[in-house]
């Protein structure tokens, strides 16, 4: 994946301190256009806070990011978006009570001009954007005017994965997209993210699911206790050497301390 | 459509139906009770509480409460009647008065609405609190400034134009527009009907106005966000902070254009109604309408047919020569029922 090209995001030395925890310690990582990053680590391995970093949720005590090859500093989340990051948090940021299209144009509502002077909501044409997308992506939700809260947890992963394509996410970052999911949402979510990453849209996925992220990751980086353990090219490592990273390799070596 | 998704529709628009029989009931049981002058009579009382639960209308949705808009309304009723009195006492033209009078108490409305706004957006004060803090406050000053009495002796001109109508009749005799008929005897009087207050045509057209806003613009498409998930709103980027501060001024801006408008449609400036709890009769009034106090749900044309149970049922109760305190009793057992039904009937899914 790397070759010759560019990263599309590329983050050096990031630090990140919550008082004297150090949360994520001197990370550094790349991710390219089209990629699929797989982000592991055991429980408070430090990947939600690195990802926030980048999302602009928190901001890096020490470090650079890079995006599309410039400096850039993110100070908030609407930094982020601005830029072409979107994030798909656990709780998903959906409204319930609003339909599928609402959702996908949720702040940007597209408007038009009723009598040519009061500016309505323009429902019509979320409605037919909203479908091109869903299409685009192979997803398929029995009624777009459907409220949110009646449609599957996958559905939903989905809507949410839709609303940041919609609006040209080049990096989309998802913690733990499937572990709510049961065995065939989890799996049309990982045909989602094949989809979009042959699209050109670069992923970064966590999981505590090996079996996944190998199924989807081109790449795999494993961080321990905030730093980063290990870098390996999915096709090149197997889950029993990313379990020893992701653990630490003494205890797979049968108890011995260096 | 499916037998389920036909009992659902019915199920979830059961306040139309709940209020026609009603009607069916009451115009049995209250002698007189379907008739011109009832309807109209019903109209017009009901025209302040519309208006209250309006407002309220609009915070529930998001999510939170406002407990403040009883006493805001009698403020703002006795503040303008005060207004209406001195000017017209001081020689001006009752008017001029009147319309000083509309002026004052519209504009002190935006006041308690910013205060809650800002306590319960910006100082993350719980509604509950924020608003009982202003419901507190606005019952001090109302009492202060009535000290405890009705404002009455407005000119006859208050009366005119919270009271008239657009047509008159004499049922068999005349038929008049605009203008009440002059020189009638005691029960010609006492016969006469009005038909179409001016008030219920204000308080509609302002209900029109802002469940236009509320359900076809970005403002109220906003409103439903914060209410359905607030973070989301945030990540999406909606203003939530100024956003809730605008709804709780709206909220307390219909409060004072009731109490504009009781002071003008009773021509006397009180700051409890028959000592009845409005505020807790708007927000009942909103739940049998459908929102939800979890917020995120609710309409306008909901709440109107919430007030109308409630006033039918008020109007219905008198009539029937049932004593006032089943009212009461009605009432609660009315929304508790409102709830559940709310519950059993899941949103309609669409084709
Ligand atoms: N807001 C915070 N304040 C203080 N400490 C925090 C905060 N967020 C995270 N931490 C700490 O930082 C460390 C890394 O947490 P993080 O959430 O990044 O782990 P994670 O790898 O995402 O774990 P999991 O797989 O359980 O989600 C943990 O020790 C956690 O307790
Ligand atoms: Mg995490």
């Amino acid at each position: 994946m790397e070759g010759e090209r560019r990263p599309l995001l590329e983050v050096r030395n990031i630090v990140k301190r919550f008082g004297g925890l150090v949360a994520v310690n001197r990370v550094s990582m790349e991710v390219y256009p089209g990629e699929v990053v797989g982000l592991l680590g055991d429980n408070g391995a430090g990947k939600s806070t690195l990802i926030k970093v980048i999302s602009g949720v928190y901001r890096p005590d020490e470090g650079q990011i890079f995006f599309e090859g410039r400096e850039v500093r993110i100070t908030s989340p609407m930094d982020a978006i601005r830029l072409g990051i979107e994030t798909i948090y656990q709780d998903l940021a959906l409204a319930e009570n609003l339909n599928v299209y609402s959702n996908i144009f949720l702040g940007r509502e597209k408007l038009k001009k009723l009598f040519n002077l009061i500016p309505v909501l323009d429902h019509e044409y979320m409605m037919q954007e909203s479908k091109k997308v869903l299409d685009r992506l192979g997803i398929e939700i029995p009624s777009l005017r459907n409220k949110i809260k009646t449609l599957s947890g996958g559905q939903r992963q989905s809507v949410a994965i839709s609303r940041s394509i919609y609006w040209n996410a080049k990096l989309l970052i998802m913690d733990e997209p499937t572990a709510a999911l049961g065995v065939t949402e989890q799996r049309k979510v990982l045909n989602l993210v094949k989809t979009l990453s042959a699209q050109g849209v670069a992923i970064i996925i966590i999981s505590h699911q090996l079996y996944d992220v190998f199924q989807v990751a081109h790449r795999l980086v494993v961080l321990r206790r905030g730093e980063k353990v290990g870098e390996r090219l999915t096709h090149e490592t197997n889950p029993d050497e990313i379990v020893s990273l992701i653990v630490g390799a003494e205890l797979v070596e049968g108890g011995q301390r260096g | 459509m499916s037998r389920t998704q036909v009992i659902a529709r019915v199920g979830r628009n059961w306040v139309i139906l709940f209020l026609f029989l009603l009607c069916v009931i009451f115009s049995f049981t209250g002698r007189g009770f379907l008739s011109l002058k009832t309807l109209n009579n019903i109209l017009l009382t009901s025209s302040p509480a519309l208006l209250l639960a309006a407002g309220e209308t609009f915070v529930i949705i998001t999510g939170g409460i406002d407990l403040s808009v009883g006493f805001v309304r009698g403020l703002i009723s006795v503040i303008s009647a005060i207004v209406i009195r001195d000017l017209y006492a001081l020689g001006y033209s009752p008017y001029f008065a009147i319309f000083c009078g509309i002026v004052v108490g519209v504009l002190l409305g935006f006041l308690p609405g910013l205060v809650n706004g800002i306590l319960v957006a910006r100082f993350r004060v719980p509604p509950f609190i924020a608003t009982l803090g202003m419901y507190g406050i606005a019952n001090g000053l109302a009492l202060r400034y009535s000290k405890g009495f009705p404002i009455t002796f407005l000119p006859d001109e208050v009366g005119e134009i919270g009271n008239g109508f657009f047509f008159y009749l004499l049922p068999g005799r005349l038929f008049t527009v605009f203008e009440k008929p002059l020189g009638l005897t005691e029960a010609e009087a006492r016969n006469l009907v009005g038909i179409v207050p001016y008030a219920t045509v204000i308080a509609f057209a302002l209900l029109f106005v802002f469940g236009f806003v509320l359900s076809k613009t970005q403002f109220g498409q906003h409103i439903y966000a914060i209410g359905g998930n607030i973070d989301a709103a945030r990540r999406a980027g909606i203003p939530v902070e100024k956003h809730l501060i605008r709804v709780y001024v709206i909220s307390s801006l219909f409060a004072a254009f009731s109490g504009v408008l009781s002071t003008l449609i009773f021509s006397i400036g009180t700051h409890t109604q028959f000592a009845a709890s409005l505020e807790l009769f708007a927000i009942a009034a909103v739940v049998i309408g459908g929102a939800s106090l979890m917020g995120g749900k609710g309409n306008i044309l909901g709440t109107a047919l919430g007030v109308f149970v409630l006033s039918v049922l008020e109007v219905g109760f008198l009539m029937s020569g049932i004593l006032p305190f089943y009212r009461y009793i009605a009432v609660g057992a009315i929304l508790v029922f409102a709830v559940v039904i709310d519950q059993l009937f899941p949103e309609i899914v669409y084709d």
